[in-house]
């Protein structure tokens, strides 16, 4: 019964949530989906730092893990607001009509 | 034991792919929902339990609720109301239904199977994690905690309403 999951089938998952993650902030034109893709990506790493921490039977990983909590957190909250702003001065979210700054 | 990593892990990516292909943002965060409950599940087969428990209560209570209050924000008006009507379809919850039934019958299964089956050996509990947190990464926690009082105020100063000044001279054109 006490089968251990090799660690290299959790890094993929990692692995794959991860790349999931950048191939949504790249397609999505919208912010708020872009949002989400960011949260993908953070969860996947947090994963890796999880599943490392119990590989190792340390308790380090689940630390990093609340320090991601908290960064995403307030990550969270500043993304938001900003589209709130956004959205409150061109009306739009589509990041192609938000070109102010000619990038 | 491995067949339940591998339908979670199965769970967790359909859940993700459909994350980045809906097209209405509520949908998505419903099958973000899911991707992170499917998470926790496989943060608890790893020995973790502390941290699917701030998976659970953090994620997909406290981010996600404040995602759906912004998308709430965004769109008033008459288009909520016919959108209202097109989400209680079924085609609409019947995706991130089936998914979290799977989960509901691997929390079943492992409830209702009489050995503790945690994949790995030794579980790290939240004690430890709270030993070690607080006694060598207490710098660490400081630190978070100064950046969710920045993250506070900045979305409290961005996110209040102002009228949009513009610079005198743009005012000038304006009123000519």
């Amino acid at each position: 019964m006490k089968t251990t999951i090799s660690m290299e089938m959790i890094l993929l998952l990692a692995g794959l949530l991860f790349v999931l993650g950048i191939a949504g902030v790249i397609i999505r034109k919208n912010i708020i989906f872009m949002l989400l893709s960011i949260e993908v990506m953070l969860n996947a790493s947090g994963l890796a730092f999880v599943a490392a921490g119990s590989h190792w039977g340390q308790p380090d990983g689940q630390v990093m893990f609340v320090f991601i909590l908290a960064m995403a957190a307030a990550e969270v909250s500043v993304g938001l607001a900003l589209i709130l702003q956004i959205y409150h001065q061109h009306k739009s979210l589509d990041i192609d009509n938000l070109k102010e700054m000619k990038g | 034991m491995d067949i339940i990593f591998y339908i979670t892990a199965f769970v967790t990516l359909v859940s993700t792919l459909m994350v980045i292909t809906r097209h209405n943002p509520v949908h998505a965060l419903l099958y973000l929902v899911i991707s992170l409950l499917s998470l926790s599940v496989i943060f608890f087969l790893l020995g973790a339990p502390f941290a699917a428990m701030l998976e659970i209560i953090i994620y997909a209570g406290a981010i996600m609720v404040l995602f759906i209050f912004v998308i709430m924000l965004l769109n008033l008006g008459k288009e909520t109301e016919i959108q209202e009507k097109e989400w209680l379809r079924p085609k609409v919850w019947i995706g991130p239904a089936i998914l979290s039934v799977i989960l509901f019958a691997e929390l079943f299964y492992l409830i209702s199977s009489p050995t503790t089956s945690y994949l790995i050996e030794q579980t790290v509990d939240a004690k430890t994690v709270a030993i070690s947190l607080f006694r060598p990464y207490l710098i660490g926690v400081e630190l978070a905690a100064m950046l969710l009082m920045a993250g506070v105020v900045g979305a409290a100063h961005i996110g209040q309403h102002k009228k949009t000044t513009l610079h005198r001279f743009l005012q000038e054109e304006e009123t000519r």
